[in-house]
């Protein structure tokens, strides 16, 4: 059999790679939403037969756990209620003082839930796929959150459907704070734990930290990106580097970020 | 030439590379996504051809890639370095026997991820890699040769449904038989 086929298509391989790889970021973008939306019927298909699941599993609930939800929940109404009013007077206490002092009005923030329709495909980038694109008004650099806190941001925005890269990936550093000492740091990547995948570099530390296990992180609002009071997770240990020049902290995240199913774009 | 059998491959590429990304059952368990892919190529490059190995490392490539951070293609040339390999070498492989099969699919997932990594790493990206990567490393090489034998009898049993089965020769030529006795 005559080799020269074969070095021919190897040939032609690597000049396609070559040529792939050296594409404008812009172009890729549109090329990888492009090329994924060949999968849309089979998500769509997954995400219809999650939700008849759902409806499956809701339809067999006992007739007395129902009642007893309900129950819970017209209580957690009422408390809310109560937490929410007071809340409205402290946010109008706290527009009319900086209009007193001439500050900034910050608009509050709104929500636009989305579903996470794709993982990465390589094990060394925390990045998912959602299904909200331009259409829903979202954009590059939103903050992604959960109930429990912190989870990303929006890195390319497709028309129906955007790439988050997540926090603990290298291209996803935040700056925070914790809230018990008020020291302020970066968290950076993942700490490579095979056992617990949710702990975080919490770098950029004061050297003399007073860092205690089970203090609390929250966005700090620095940067620009994600806006000040989002929890971001607890400290587990912290420790000091660079011959006691500086120290570093592993952070436990709060939101489990390989479990998530739905997610929340904040919308300024 | 019946393509078929390609046809078969790549649907099941397809079907492979939605799997990796819309299930994340693999992920909370064993902390590493799987990969049906490199199988896959081993597949292409033992039993088809050229045009196998070249369709599956260029269309799968492209579908891992759209669904990842790393740059476009950086998954094409691993699969098809792979797959070239063995098509080079096929003659000299016992690739009927499963034991060859699994080993050489554990080869394969092992060697994808690395030659991809080496092409994000020239790039001059920072990948967030650790202790937990060689443990993912395991998992794929793991994984990967134990779906391999089962990704040939699995692809055997498909083909056997959808393209005609080989023309059976009756060693028995009526024509040529020995009358003996009287006529």
């Amino acid at each position: 059999m005559s080799k020269r086929p074969q070095w021919v298509a190897f040939g032609a391989v690597v000049l396609l790679v070559l040529v792939l790889m050296n594409l404008p970021d812009s172009v890729v973008a549109r090329t990888k939403l492009a090329i994924s939306s060949l999968f849309l019927p089979l998500f769509g298909l997954v995400g219809s037969a999650h939700q008849l699941a759902g409806d499956g599993v809701k339809a067999m609930v006992p007739r007395a756990t129902l009642l007893h939800d309900l129950d819970t929940l017209r209580q957690e109404n009422q408390t809310l209620h109560l937490e929410l009013a007071r809340a409205q007077a402290l946010e109008d206490e706290n527009r009319r003082l900086r209009q007193i002092v001439g500050w900034q009005q910050v608009s509050p923030w709104q929500f636009r839930p989305c579903h996470i329709i794709a993982r990465d495909t390589a094990d060394w980038w925390s990045t998912v796929r959602v299904d909200a694109g331009s259409r829903d008004g979202v954009r590059r650099g939103l903050p992604i959150v959960t109930a429990e806190g912190l989870v990303g941001r929006l890195e390319t925005v497709g028309v129906t459907a955007s790439d988050v890269v997540l926090v603990g990936d290298p291209k996803c550093r935040v700056s925070v704070i914790v809230r018990e000492t008020g020291e302020s740091g970066v968290l950076t990547t993942l700490s490579g734990g095979v056992l617990d995948h949710r702990l975080a570099d919490l770098t950029h530390l004061p050297r003399n930290s007073l860092l205690r296990p089970g203090m609390t992180v929250y966005t700090s609002g620095m940067g620009g990106v994600f806006p000040a009071g989002i929890p971001v997770g607890t400290i587990v240990d912290s420790r000091s580097v660079g011959y006691g020049l500086y120290s570093e902290a592993r952070v436990r995240l709060a939101a489990d970020t390989s479990r998530l199913r739905e997610v929340l774009v904040l919308l300024p | 030439m019946s393509y078929a059998r390609h046809i078969l491959l790549l649907l099941l590429a397809f079907l492979a590379v939605f799997a990796e990304t819309a299930f994340d059952a693999p992920r909370v368990w064993l902390g590493s996504h799987l990969s049906l892919i490199p199988p896959l190529m081993v597949y292409a490059a033992l039993r088809l051809d050229l045009l196998a190995v070249t369709t599956l490392a260029v269309l799968a490539g492209l579908w891992l890639d759209s669904f990842s951070a790393n740059p476009l293609g950086a998954s094409i040339l691993p699969l098809f370095v792979i797959g070239w390999i063995l098509l080079q070498r096929r003659d000299l492989l016992l690739r009927e026997l499963d034991y060859a099969q699994l080993v050489l699919g554990a080869a394969a997932s092992a060697l994808a991820p690395v030659l991809t990594l080496l092409l994000v790493l020239s790039k001059g990206l920072h990948p967030d890699l650790g202790w937990k990567s060689l443990w993912q490393l395991v998992v794929l090489a793991v994984t990967g040769g134990v779906l391999t034998p089962a990704i040939f009898r699995l692809l055997d049993r498909l083909e056997a449904l959808f393209t005609h089965p080989p023309e059976v020769v009756n060693p028995y030529r009526p024509n040529r038989e020995m009358k003996r006795g009287r006529y």
